[in-house]
């Protein structure tokens, strides 16, 4: 208390009342509690806002609720594109589903069903950090309902099944009696060794296994030779247009991080959970070979629909409304002017 | 890539294009007797003559061109996109122990965001006296401290575990970096909200669309977290979660959240997904480790090594390394040049810090023979790094995450070295 009034010298005219005042008096003061008095107490809507963790007590729940089939269809528009229409994974993202008793074995398959040991950490990781790269965009019901699909997805749950608030906790999880807490200083005692082994430690030592088999270290590239001077090539096409705004460009790129999850664009770029968009302006909708399109957007092509400044723009502006059954689960650029900054970004890409 | 170039080992590439860099000169430089004047002392170079650079070319530095190679690098298979993504450090290219922010390896769960001073904020609620709001300026007001600690991810050498995989030290070793952070105590910030007696665990989120929440003990929060704001004496960089980040010293990475703006005082951990389905490490019976926070002691030698091969020949060859441990100081590293049948104590660069790197040396006379090379750390715990046979005798192959064995690196006559492990 003493330590507290001295470094307070804002408090120091009011020595005598706070020695003789009640802790319910010192908490009514305005500013904060501490040493410094530096920050301001957290207004109870600033905390709502922020703290929305869920341990597994399922303290900080909201109310609410989601049944399986309405979790398959948000699934499908919004999650599916990385995580495939049955939670299974596409590609290198992660598989949601299945992996049942493979923890044992050689390359584990680890999924909500096959290792989580929490339905609470399911829904606080939906609701804090899902859809990639449309983060906090689902309403409470949304996530339990996306909740409840991957437990189907997992045969946690049956498929008229609806999760709530109130039953959550009810979720068994197959993995939950499968962890330990950090036993190293005990299992592996053996490594705290007094006096390692300087001479003589091992008869011979073979070659068992060697990187170079593998091949798969990416290449060392070597410092790049001064540069020399590289002449633009203006083909006749070209030179017509009008030169990009570069500011517009580079206002254009910032906006593009948000496609970056699923859209690669420039030098190299390739197809990932969406096509590469490499010349995308002026071109065909649909024409990057090899991508699987929606079949909203094969009809879209099969009708001669071109990419051009406008109908890009309006898809980008709200491309459900827009192509309705697109698997572009982004919700859309609110701003003309990005919209505007991101197609000459596009425009100003080239392989 | 090309069928050719498939064909090649990547180091075999990189060995040639720097033996042919080093020059005929370097080998010739062995016998003590120049051939001919050499042209780079006898003539007068243009650097000689002409005029450098004004002191306004560079307001901001950048190495110079000829060091374009030392750059942060990604293995683009191991994940399914650069955004939730690791890159790695070149270590093989790096001397001394502080790691420069520009090519200090990277790890984003949701991309690396752009936040602003002016709307930084940090919440500290949950069981305490008064929850608080800060800003970045009333942070910069509390007393603060300069502190060096290596920041090292769970899974760096994770790609190891069931074999010699990746040739190069930048991959196999490179996601760790070593940093001199200001910023002030996490317990100065706890203190200042009151910390209620029932508190046991904080939670520490960030303010990115991952969040990346984790949950630490409320000892180690009060005993040496930073919450910081400098690295190597300047604003962290955006990569590394400017403008705030806490520092959680020897413990994983992944406990260090970038972007820091809540943390919650709590009475049970969350459990949350960055700390069950990730950062979690399964044992061969399928029974999973959690909270392995500590980053067992362990070193590499960094050159030479895949990408930093031996270019000069036979004499004076300075073998390196870095050396770290979570729980403590390095109190020695020892180096075997025949793979762990026989050990000499290396030199280290000054003695060990707390958490933090260690620089060692073991400066031979090479006889051109090939070499086993591998270094073995001690920590002021009594910890000695096992062998990666000793470390699968315990947690199997399925660990991903803290694999600390040490490392072999096959030195061959002509120079070369290579990933290898060894009976």
């Amino acid at each position: 208390m003493s330590r507290f009034l001295e470094a307070r010298p804002d408090l120091k005219a009011g020595r005598y009342i706070a020695v003789t005042a009640t802790l319910v008096c010192l908490a009514a003061l305005p500013a904060s509690a501490g040493q410094f008095g530096l920050g301001r107490p957290a207004l109870p809507e600033e905390i709502a806002a922020w703290d929305v963790d869920v341990p597994p007590d399922g303290s900080g729940l909201p109310e609410g609720s989601g049944d399986v089939l309405t979790g398959e269809e948000i699934f499908a528009e919004k999650c599916a594109a990385c995580h495939g229409d049955f939670a299974e994974g596409v590609g290198n993202w992660p598989k949601l589903a299945g992996g049942w008793d493979t923890l044992d074995h050689d390359d584990p398959v680890k999924t909500v069903g096959s290792y989580w040991p929490h339905v609470t950490s399911v829904w606080d990781y939906i609701n804090r950090s899902m859809p990639f790269g449309a983060a906090q965009t689902l309403s409470a019901d949304e996530v339990y309902a996306v909740t409840a699909y991957i437990l189907y997805s997992n045969d946690l749950v049956d498929d008229d099944f609806t999760l709530t608030d109130q039953n959550i906790l009810e979720v068994r999880m197959p993995n939950r009696e499968g962890f330990v807490v950090d036993d190293r200083q005990e299992a592996e005692r053996h490594f705290w060794t007094d006096s390692p082994c300087m001479e003589n430690c091992k008869t011979t030592v073979e070659i068992t296994m060697r990187a170079r088999t593998l091949d798969v270290t990416p290449e060392t590239p070597s410092a790049a030779q001064p540069e020399t001077a590289v002449t633009q090539q203006s083909d006749a096409t070209k030179a017509l247009e009008p030169a990009p705004d570069p500011e517009l460009v580079a206002a254009g790129e910032k906006v593009f991080r948000k496609c970056k999850a699923c859209h690669q664009v420039g030098k190299g770029a390739q197809s990932r959970s969406g096509p590469a968009l490499n010349d995308v302006v002026g071109a065909p909708v649909a024409q990057v070979e090899g991508f699987r399109y929606s079949k909203a957007m094969s009809a879209a092509a099969a009708d001669g629909l071109v990419w051009d400044e406008e109908t890009l723009g309006t898809f980008l502006a709200k491309p459900k409304a827009f192509l309705k059954g697109t698997k572009m689960s982004f919700s859309g650029l609110r701003k003309a002017e990005d919209i505007a900054a991101v197609i000459a970004y596009l425009k100003a890409q080239s392989d | 890539m090309s069928d050719d170039a498939k064909g090649m080992a990547p180091s075999r590439r990189q060995f040639l294009t720097g033996a042919a860099a080093a020059g005929a000169g370097a080998v010739a430089a062995g016998a003590g007797r120049a051939a001919a004047p050499d042209p780079l002392i006898t003539e007068v170079q243009d650097w000689a003559s002409g005029l450098g650079d004004g002191v306004d070319v560079t307001p901001y530095g950048l190495p110079i061109e000829y060091e374009s190679d030392v750059v942060r690098r990604n293995v683009e298979w191991l994940t399914a996109d650069t955004i939730s993504s690791i890159n790695f450090t070149p270590i093989h290219a790096l001397d001394g122990t502080i790691t420069p922010q520009g090519c200090a390896f990277e790890r984003h769960h949701s991309g690396a965001i752009e936040l602003r001073k002016e709307d930084y904020r940090l919440m500290i609620n949950g069981l305490v006296d008064t929850p608080l709001v800060f800003t970045y300026a009333d942070l910069e007001r509390f007393p603060r401290e300069n502190r060096v600690y290596f920041c090292e991810c769970a899974a760096n050498s994770g790609m190891e575990w069931a074999g010699a995989q990746l040739n190069g030290a930048q991959f196999t070793h490179g996601m760790i970096h070593n940093m001199e952070y200001s910023g002030v105590p996490l317990r100065t910030l706890l203190e200042e909200a009151g910390v209620s007696p029932q508190s046991k665990w904080v939670y520490v989120e960030g303010a990115d669309a991952s969040s990346n929440g984790r949950s630490i003990p409320l000892e180690k929060a009060m005993d040496d977290v930073l919450v910081a704001f400098k690295a190597n004496g300047e604003a962290l960089r955006k990569e590394h979660g400017y403008p705030v980040r806490l520092v959680v010293p020897g413990w994983e990475g992944n406990l260090w959240i970038k972007w820091l703006r809540r943390v919650e005082v709590m009475d049970q951990p969350v459990e949350s997904r960055e700390e069950t389905s990730k950062y979690t490490d399964t044992l061969a019976n399928g029974i999973s480790r959690k909270w392995t926070w500590e980053m067992d002691a362990k070193s590499v030698i960094t050159s030479p090594s895949p990408q930093a091969p031996v270019t000069h020949g036979k004499g004076p060859l300075v073998i390196t390394g870095l050396a770290w441990s979570g729980r403590g100081a390095i109190s020695g590293v020892d180096v075997s040049l025949d793979g762990g049948k026989t050990w000499q104590q290396a030199r280290l660069a000054a003695p060990g810090a707390d958490k933090a790197l260690t620089r060692f040396y073991l400066d031979i006379n090479w006889d051109g023979a090939e070499m086993l090379l591998q270094s073995r750390a001690r920590d002021t715990s009594g910890y000695v790094q096992p062998t990666k046979a000793q470390l699968r005798e315990v947690r199997g192959l399925n660990s991903i995450y803290h694999n600390n064995a040490i490392q072999t690196w096959w030195v061959k006559a002509n120079g070369e070295a290579e990933n290898v492990e060894v009976s």
